[in-house]
């Protein structure tokens, strides 16, 4: 049985983990579509399986996904998720076509949803290499996947990783704002139960 | 008036006719219906794993292909549900990211189908209809009156099966 106590300080560890890596991605999400994003300060929250959707505005709603697959020292996956369209807003915003989004469709053709892909690439990386180097661990991710569909779905695959761990998630929220936009994105990290220890490990936990 | 009952992720419930019992956005999970026409009783559960003896945190029976589904025909014969007539429709299971790595994380949709059905086999459950595999998420609605498994994806027609 672990002691409460231990549970409390693990929850702040992880709580820092997130803040750092979330400030380091929003920096990189700066640059690259070169417009002043403002981060608030991330919720970090053990949620139940059903209240993780509900955040995103519903298991219904509509949602990208960008998914990478962690290797080297840690194992597991991060995921950057975000409303439909806020996507296409970011996507826009990047090729420099002022097209409105169209949230009613949700489809990407190709060149967006390549975009799309870097900028989970971009900001995953920013991310994990601030992990990398605050836990002292080489991690290393694959490619970027995208999905495009509804966000219960899309959240069942951290939820289920989570779920051999126990019954809650861990999520690490942060709301991005764009001049008059309001952009809001989603980390969720998630090693496996053998690099989440490890991680802790090195931190001196 | 007919209501539409709610079940969560990792999560169970029965209803009985006119009533129906709806789940959302199944991705890797699968949503096994279970029904007995001749009371028109039927129980869903959204299974998120395939086997309660592989995870020490097992206490959440509704999250498991095998406890679940024990647990889902308990509270259906509780309820009236007669054991022997009754017959199941899933769905659920999609491999929400196209990968090509052998990562095992990602092969649990399928991994949650085969369970969900070598459980139903060994209980002598016949599966009516399923809509399990691919890669997109559903919301499902089954409804007791009818037998209906109504099935939901963005951008596709709505599917009965």
């Amino acid at each position: 049985m672990q002691k409460p106590d231990n549970e409390i300080l693990e929850l702040d560890v992880l709580t820092e983990i997130g803040n750092i890596g979330a400030g380091n991605a929003t920096t990189a999400l700066s640059q690259l579509i070169n417009a002043r994003i403002d981060m608030n300060v991330p919720n970090v929250a053990l949620l139940e399986f059903n209240e993780l959707a509900e955040i995103i505005g519903g298991a219904e709603t509509l949602v990208a996904g960008i998914l990478l697959s962690l290797e080297g020292n840690v194992d597991g996956m991060m995921l950057f998720v975000l409303e439909s369209s806020a996507a296409h807003m970011l996507v826009n915003q990047l090729m420099g076509c002022g097209q409105p989004p169209s949230p009613s469709t949700g489809g990407f053709n190709e060149i967006e949803e390549s975009a799309l892909k870097e900028i989970g690439n971009i900001i995953a990386g920013s991310y994990l290499s601030s992990i990398s180097s605050l836990t002292n661990m080489l991690i290393t991710s694959s490619v970027p996947y995208l999905a495009v569909d509804m966000a219960g779905a899309i959240l069942s695959v951290p939820a289920i990783e989570f779920g051999k761990m126990g019954d809650k998630a861990l999520l690490i929220e942060s709301r991005f704002k764009d001049l008059d936009v309001d952009i809001s994105g989603y980390f969720i990290l998630i090693p496996t139960i053998e690099s989440y220890k490890k991680m802790l490990h090195s931190l001196g936990m | 008036m007919a209501n539409m009952i709610k079940v969560g992720m990792a999560d169970l419930n029965i209803c009985r006719s006119p009533d129906a019992i709806t789940t959302l956005g199944l991705g890797s999970c699968v949503g096994v219906a279970l029904y007995d026409k001749t009371t028109k009783i039927a129980g869903l559960v959204h299974v998120m794993l395939p086997d309660s003896t592989k995870v020490r945190q097992n206490q959440n029976k509704a999250k498991f292909a095998d406890t679940g589904i024990d647990q889902l025909i308990q509270m259906l014969t509780k309820a009236g549900a007669k054991r022997q007539m009754l017959t199941a429709k899933i769905a659920g299971g999609a491999q929400m990211f196209a990968f090509s790595s052998n990562n095992d994380m990602l092969k649990v949709g399928q991994r949650n189908v085969e369970a969900v059905k070598s459980k139903l086999n060994s209980l002598g459950i016949r599966i009516l209809a399923e809509d399990t595999g691919l890669n997109f998420g559903r919301t499902v609605e089954f409804y007791p009156e009818t037998g209906d498994f109504v099935i939901k994806a963005v951008g596709k027609s709505i599917r009965t099966i």
